[in-house]
């Protein structure tokens, strides 16, 4: 089967369908193996047990961008190639990557306080992970207050494009400014600085972070896909009524 | 599992997580049940979509 199949609203109900039981039985394994590795891992020798927030922290960082990057590609195919599923994909990822983002944010701030001695500081990782949150509000909002999806759909679009630029600048404040987040430590030129101890657990949640990510994302486009049929046969329905 | 002096920093983290997580799947949910409500409302009404149409 073609990729361009997948671009039949139909076919890809039916694949959703076919593929979400397995997914979701994959993300709860993984999950409860995750948790289990992550809440038996042992202390950091600096952060103590507190190194078990990062566990939910950094995956939910990854995928709050992650997020972002899928919404920025699914805005291309809006206004590019308008692929029929492109702004349905884009639609349904914005309040999955809000929801990771507000808990990195919320995670980070609850790390911060015994850490650093603080819930927020205005430091450049911090403060443009804010932004991305303030962004993906500013494109639920233009989703769901739009009189007209269609015009809704191609000014999420143009937000989406505009605000990757945000991603960047979230990357590499670490590095461009000096801040009180710490540098990259997983991945980065020379390897992980993080002991595999720890290590093992973060990647088992991460993975288990993707496949709930690729669940949800995939259950929120089917539930779209869905509201814009009914959407278009109630048009059809009432065009009948006046003719 | 010790998780030592900052335990309520670590299980609130949890918490939050774990009701961010069970909030969105329950929105997913029904939004999903609602909708195939709403479909099967439309369809017991004949109303079908253009492409199930004859002719």
């Amino acid at each position: 089967m073609a990729v361009i199949d997948l671009a039949n609203p139909t076919r890809f109900l039916r694949i959703v369908d076919r593929v979400l039981p397995w997914l979701i039985g994959a993300t709860v394994f993984l999950l409860a193996v995750g948790l289990y590795r992550a809440l038996n891992a042992p202390d950091d020798y600096q952060q103590g047990a507190t190194v078990k927030i990062m566990f939910l922290h950094v995956p939910a960082a990854w995928f709050g961008m992650f997020g972002w990057a899928l919404m920025s590609v699914a805005a291309l195919g809006t206004l590019v190639w308008r692929h029929p599923l492109a702004d349905v994909s884009g639609k349904a990822v914005a309040p999955i990557g809000a929801a990771f983002t507000f808990i990195c944010l919320v995670t980070g701030s609850l790390w911060g306080r015994p850490t650093w001695g603080t819930y927020w500081v205005w430091d450049a990782r911090l403060t443009s992970m804010l932004v991305l949150l303030l962004l993906y509000l500013g494109v639920l909002a233009l989703y769901w207050t739009a009189e007209d999806p269609g015009r809704g759909a191609r000014a999420a679009a143009i937000l989406s494009l505009v605000g990757a630029v945000n991603l960047p600048i979230i990357k590499f404040s670490v590095d461009w400014w000096n801040t009180l987040h710490q540098p990259a430590s997983v991945f980065r030129i020379g390897g992980s600085t993080i002991d595999p101890s720890l290590l093992t657990p973060l990647l088992i949640m991460a993975l288990a972070f993707t496949l709930l990510f690729v669940a949800l994302h995939l259950a929120v486009m089917r539930n779209e896909i869905l509201r814009r049929r009914i959407r278009s046969m109630r048009l059809m329905q009432a065009q009948e009524v006046h003719a | 599992m010790n998780l030592g002096p900052h335990a309520d920093f670590i299980v609130a983290a949890y918490a939050v997580t774990l009701f961010v997580v069970a909030a969105l799947i329950a929105w997913v949910l029904l939004d999903y049940s609602a909708q195939r409500r709403i479909l099967g409302d439309l369809e017991e009404r004949g109303v079908t979509r253009r492409s199930r149409r004859k002719g």
